[in-house]
């Protein structure tokens, strides 16, 4: 088989399986995962096919593997889609596979695969846990079956779909499609808990605030389609059509096309990748299963939202010269290194344990948007894949630590916030393996040096930022990065370390192996994922392993990127707030108490509150975009445009109609027609009337009117007729 | 057979009609009987359709399976039927959707036999619409489908509701109904006075003849140049046909007609009828009045936007599902006509093919995703008696397969790219855009709050806690529902896969008629 057929076939299990759920299977929860995890594992197995079929062609940048057809005709030509493998695609395609597949397997024991059914669990709501009798007859409650168990798969396997097709589409119009499908999917598994209100709510948020940025995007394909005739890479990517972007004015402000197109893409990104300041919706994202967080944050639709930008990198860089970015660049740089230090600094403040990692996904996210912004591709992909690893290990450990905590609480009957990390602490001897990896995700995070993923790429942005000369953004992500690594041992320290807060937290045990095994597999990517991008004039290390990363992902670009030359500085950097941030995030939460505040707030004092209430983001909009669009909405639009104005004006033509019906009847038509005819009428019956009395019905009568009459006549004759 | 081809148009238009006398002479108690012969009787024009779509060469410029009698001599009109590419859509369109309506009447209980004869009446006069190439008999037909459908609402509309009108309270339904009939009438008696001037100044109602004289008859009538006369013509055709689609502002009807209609009534009208005046635009303002056509292009373009932004706006405040889902049709219908003011700027541009393609995918794609949510609607309405979005609220553990299709329809009709909705309105955009920039910028707000509506559907309905008022009360979607609203997914999910099946002829119609003119 062509290898560019087998990329064709990558997205189809997952697909398949979606539809193999919902209209065959969805009653059988044993059949649905077997068709969900199968799919994932087909989708795995071709995906490192074509990968390793990949690293064998060599010069994979100037010749991808793809094949086109026909969709639909506009006018004398058609519209292609197709499929596209280059460097950009393999790399994404590895991390996406991976992490795909383990997220799968985690959702069965997650899910709580094989436990009884809950007590007075229904579809919509969290399982609220089991009773079961043991041989004793002692009764426990234990953790519930999802009752929704094969929708959950159902749904991550279009998802999944959604993701594939992304990645390997060789047009922006599919990578569209596999972008909104992700939407929808996003949107229906946030909303999985549906019955609960702020699940529901937090699905709605997210659908719209992404959706301001789709409509954005779809106007800036558009545009791209219009100036270039067509969505392909080969085509939007060539030279000719760079040319003609750079070369067409618009009516904005004088920029270029360039510019424009690639602003309306890069705020499609904001929306997906969930940059200032259209962030709000992430967080809240926290509603749906943990499985699905780590599929939005890690895996899939975050990483949609950069791997658009680096795709379309040389459309954002066209007119680059000297080194010079231009004003998308810029326009990125400042919302990617704003967003990563804005975000970190909320992440600070958050108890609950997924929104911790929801924010510093938001705050990773905005390291790669900076990290395009100063022309640094290569790094930005690097710490695309490498945090793609690291966070769905932490997504994944920390829904095993909810779901350990979780059990203590079915067991203590306590009333606390499973999530809550100020109800954990301890947790290392209960839960070894997710501790160990959770550390290891979290050091990645933090950048601990030499050994971890995180280190390298994150090192790697730094050092394009030093030699690009972007003090700002060096600054500003060196900030971002200091606060990374504290919040994250505040984290570490508060969940693991030290000794169980709760009852809960005493009683929590290890997760099963479904949920342990992929928590350990990815655990060895976030260290190594980083090996192969170390560059080779790093001192001492440097040059072992060949600069992989670079060498290769670099090809994707028409002009190879250079690689930076080494410098300590940027490491010094890079050192000092990776361990400085961990050490001291260890020193402030080392021994928190029971029932002691965050040892922060005092200190802070009101910007302890601002940051725990995300500067009020969620407020601002509320008044500024929500409640006017509803008062909008009803009262201005329907109750008074539609029915007061549109509507009035309607009824006041009916009513003019109406009346002039009304003035032609009883001035005209009563009096003038009616009254003719009346009048006709009337005239007859009076005449008839009043000749009444000749019709008496006697025959004498008559005979001496007739002769009356006739001698009348002959009278007349006679007499005026003789006259001579 | 060899009949059957040559008078295919003809038995496709006529044999409703013979279906709907057989379904009033059949005996009054015989319910059950009247139903499944209106309902198979409907069956035959949907499968001379599908004859024709096979038979049809899109390839062939011009309109094909033509017929042509004797209708009215003295004044030089005949009955002249014929389809090209875009007709043959929309004829597919109705005759697919017809029986699914008939089908979903099933639950009407009041004068079956007179219920169904107005439909495929309505079916009739919709078919002859898009079949004449005879000004006076696409008139004809024009208003032959407005009598059903005003005694569908009048008569079988929904039961309660009041509307107050000049401190007096009148019947929901009588309101709408009159509204519509009332309404369209105006913009009739405008139609029916141009398509005059036009007679005497061309000399004949033909399409095709006119098609190609009309850019160059000169001279004057009663002392006015012909441009004049053109002008006037332009938009006595553009106000009939605006009402008809509707466009903002001239829409207010449409709430009205479809949230009162019965839920098939509804289908049709959202399904169909709506399509009427679009293709009013399509087949007779722009290749009759090009000039005057381009030259308010921009007018119309404003009017889309805002139908796009106002009907999404109106539907996003409503309280009333049936109605948000009436709204929604203002919104969708508003990309139809920006694709046609987009092509009649830029005739005979790849920007107009684009947009032109754009606009009638997105007629047959509205049809599809406005009928099945319409329907779902009524399924709903059934089973609670109730159509205020406050009143449901967390039925979907009660009605699982149900909520899924909904969301399913929802997704269609919101554009999810996968399904039908979003091709077409990628080409309108994709159209529009350098035509009208400005607006097509602008209509994004209505794109937006197409999603808030649609969301806030499936909100009230299907998710968040359960109102226990609901519990045990429900039943799923039962045999008959599911059979209905199966090939309309189908046929979403299809066109959003491969655009291509119905893009092949459209496009190839779109480039051939327009090239003419």
């Amino acid at each position: 088989m062509e290898a560019s057929t087998l990329v064709w076939l990558i997205p189809a299990p997952p697909l398949l399986a979606f539809f193999l759920i919902v209209l065959l299977t969805n009653r059988s929860k044993l059949l649905s995962h077997i068709l969900g995890v199968g799919a994932a594992l087909l989708s795995f197995i071709g995906s490192f096919v074509v990968i390793v079929l990949a690293l064998q062609s060599g010069h994979l940048g100037e010749h991808p593997f793809t094949s086109v057809l026909n969709w639909f005709p506009t006018g004398d030509t058609w519209f292609q889609i197709g499929v596209w493998v280059d460097p950009l695609t393999v790399a994404t395609l590895f991390f996406v596979a991976i992490t795909v597949l383990m997220i799968f397997l985690y959702s069965v024991g997650y899910h709580n695969y094989g436990a009884p059914k809950g007590d007075h669990d229904s579809p919509g709501l969290q399982p609220h846990g089991a009773t079961v009798e043991d041989e004793h007859g002692h009764k426990h409650r234990v953790p519930s079956i999802e009752p929704m168990y094969s929708r959950f798969f159902a749904f991550i396997s279009l998802f999944a779909f959604g993701m594939y097709v992304l990645v390997v589409s060789n047009n922006l119009l599919t990578l569209f499609v596999g972008w909104e499908i992700m939407g929808l999917c996003s949107y229906l598994l946030i909303g999985f808990w549906y019955a609960k209100p702020s699940a529901r709510a937090a699905a709605i948020k997210a659908f719209l605030t992404t959706r301001v940025g789709d409509v954005v995007m779809l106007l800036g394909l558009a545009y791209l389609y219009y100036l270039a005739g067509s969505l392909s890479y080969n085509v939007i990517f060539s030279e000719e059509t760079l040319d003609l972007l750079i070369s067409t004015p618009t009516p904005f402000l004088g920029v270029s096309a360039a510019v424009v197109i690639g602003l309306f893409l890069f705020i499609g990104t904001v929306g997906k990748a969930a940059q200032w300041p259209l962030h709000v919706w992430l967080p809240d994202a926290m509603e749906g299963p943990t499985p699905v967080s780590a599929m939005i944050h890690a895996a899939t639709m975050v990483s949609a939202g950069v791997y658009l930008v680096i795709r379309v990198f040389p459309i954002i860089s066209a007119g680059m010269h000297h080194g010079e970015p231009t004003l998308t660049m810029n326009v990125m740089a400042f919302i990617g290194a704003f967003t990563g230090l804005f975000a970190a600094t909320i992440a600070v403040a958050q108890n609950d344990i997924k929104r911790v990692l929801a924010y510093s996904t938001i705050s990773q996210l905005g390291f790669m948007i900076a990290a395009i912004g100063i022309g640094a591709y290569v790094a930005a992909a690097f710490h695309l894949m490498t945090h793609a690893f690291f966070k769905a290990l932490l997504f994944l450990g920390s829904g095993s630590v909810i779901h350990g905590v979780e059990h203590g609480v079915l067991h203590t009957g306590e009333d606390i916030d499973p999530q809550d990390m100020f109800n954990m602490g301890g947790l290392r001897k209960k839960m070894p393996i997710t501790f160990w990896t959770f550390l290891i995700g979290g050091l990645a995070l933090s950048g601990f040096p030499f050994i971890t993923a995180g280190f390298w790429s994150k090192d790697e942005i730094f050092a394009d930022a030093f030699a690009h000369s972007s003090w700002a953004v060096l600054i500003v992500l060196a900030f971002a990065a200091l606060l990374t690594a504290f919040y994250t041992m505040r984290q570490i320290t508060l969940t693991f370390l030290g000794e169980p807060r709760t009852e809960s937290a005493e009683h929590a045990h290890e997760s099963k192996w479904t949920m342990t095994f992929p928590l350990i597999f990815l655990a060895v990517f976030a260290i190594i994922a980083g090996w192969p991008g170390i560059p080779l004039d790093f001192p001492v290390i440097g040059g072992f392993i060949p600069n992989f990363i670079h060498e290769f992902v670099g090809e994707t670009l028409r002009e190879h990127p250079e690689a930076v030359t080494f410098n300590f500085l940027p490491l010094l950097i890079s050192l000092a707030v990776s361990l400085g941030g961990l050490a001291l995030g260890w020193w402030v939460y080392k021994d928190v108490k029971v029932g002691e505040p965050d040892p922060l707030e005092k200190p802070l004092g009101p910007i302890y509150k601002v940051l725990q209430n995300k500067y009020y983001f969620d407020e601002l909009y509320g008044f500024l975009f929500v409640r006017p669009s509803y008062w909008v909405s009803k009262q201005f639009t329907y109750l008074w445009l539609d029915r007061k104005i549109i509507d009035g004006v309607l009824h006041a033509i009916a009513r003019v109609a109406f009346s002039i019906g009304g003035l032609l009847r009883n001035y005209i038509d009563k009096p003038i027609v009616n009254g003719f005819g009346d009048f006709v009428g009337e005239s007859v019956k009076w005449i008839g009337r009043s000749s009444r009395f000749i019709q008496t019905g006697r025959v004498q009568q008559y005979m001496v009117m007739a002769l009356v009459i006739a001698f009348g006549t002959l009278f007349y004759y006679l007499f005026f007729l003789s006259q001579p | 057979m060899e009949f059957i081809m040559n008078h295919l148009l003809t038995l496709i238009l006529f044999s409703p009609v013979a279906v709907a006398i057989v379904v009033i002479l059949l005996p009054r108690e015989e319910v059950k009987l009247q139903r499944w012969v209106a309902f198979l009787g409907s069956l035959i024009p949907l499968a001379l359709s599908i004859i024709l779509w096979f038979a049809f060469n899109p390839n062939q410029p011009g309109f094909q399976f033509q017929e042509r009698y004797v209708w009215y001599e003295p004044i030089n009109s005949s009955f002249h039927v014929g389809v090209d590419g875009i007709s043959l859509t929309m004829v597919l369109l109705t005759t697919l959707l017809t029986p699914l309506a008939i089908l979903a009447s099933y639950s009407i209980k009041d004068r079956v036999n007179t219920y169904m004869f107005f439909f495929l009446m309505l079916e009739m006069g919709m078919l002859g619409v898009f079949l004449s190439l005879d000004l006076l008999i696409f008139f004809v037909f024009w208003e032959l489908g407005l009598v059903p459908m005003y005694f569908l609402i009048n008569q079988w509309g929904s039961e309660t509701g009041e509307r107050e009108i000049w401190g007096r309270k009148i019947k929901a339904r009588t309101y709408a109904s009159f509204k519509f009939m009332i309404y369209t009438m105006a913009g009739s008696l405008g139609l029916l006075l141009a398509i005059q001037l036009i007679g005497v100044i061309a000399g004949t109602f033909d399409m095709l003849i006119l098609f190609e004289r009309m850019g160059s008859v000169e001279g004057t009538l009663m002392g006015f140049p012909v441009s004049t006369v053109k002008t006037v013509a332009f938009w006595a055709f553009v106000v009939a046909f605006a009402i008809k689609v509707p466009v903002w502002p001239f829409h207010t009807w449409l709430p009205d007609a479809h949230t009162e209609a019965p839920t098939a009534g509804s289908m049709i009208l959202a399904g169909v009828l709506l399509k009427l005046g679009a293709y009013g635009f399509l087949r007779l303002v722009l290749p009759l009045y090009p000039a005057e056509a381009k030259y308010y292009a921009g007018a119309l373009a404003f009017l889309a936007t805002m139908a796009i932004i106002f009907g999404a706006l109106a539907s996003y405040g409503q309280r009333d599902f049936k109605r948000l889902v009436a709204y929604s049709s203002v919104n969708h219908m508003g990309f139809v006509i920006l694709g046609v003011a987009a092509a009649a700027f830029a005739i005979n541009s790849d920007n107009a093919t684009i947009a032109l393609e754009g606009a009638v995918l997105q007629m047959f794609n509205h049809g599809l995703s406005a009928a099945g949510m319409f329907f779902l609607v009524g399924v709903i309405y059934e089973r609670t008696h109730t159509r205020d979005l406050n009143e449901y609220g967390g039925l979907f553990p009660l009605i699982p397969v149900y909520g899924g299709i909904l969301i399913f329809v929802s997704m269609a009709s919101l554009g999810l790219p996968g399904l039908g909705g979003f091709i077409s309105e990628f080409l309108v955009v994709r159209g529009a855009w350098p035509v009208f920039t400005f607006f097509t910028i602008v209509s994004m707000i209505g794109l937006f709050f197409t999603g808030a509506y649609i969301l806030k559907g499936i909100k009230q309905v299907l998710h968040g806690p359960l109102n226990e008022r609901w519990k045990g009360q429900l039943s799923e979607i039962n045999l008959r529902e599911a059979f209905i609203i199966t090939p309309l997914m189908v046929l979403m999910l299809v066109i959003g896969v491969w655009p291509a099946v119905l893009l092949n002829v459209i496009n190839r119609a779109v480039m051939m008629f327009y090239s003419l003119y």
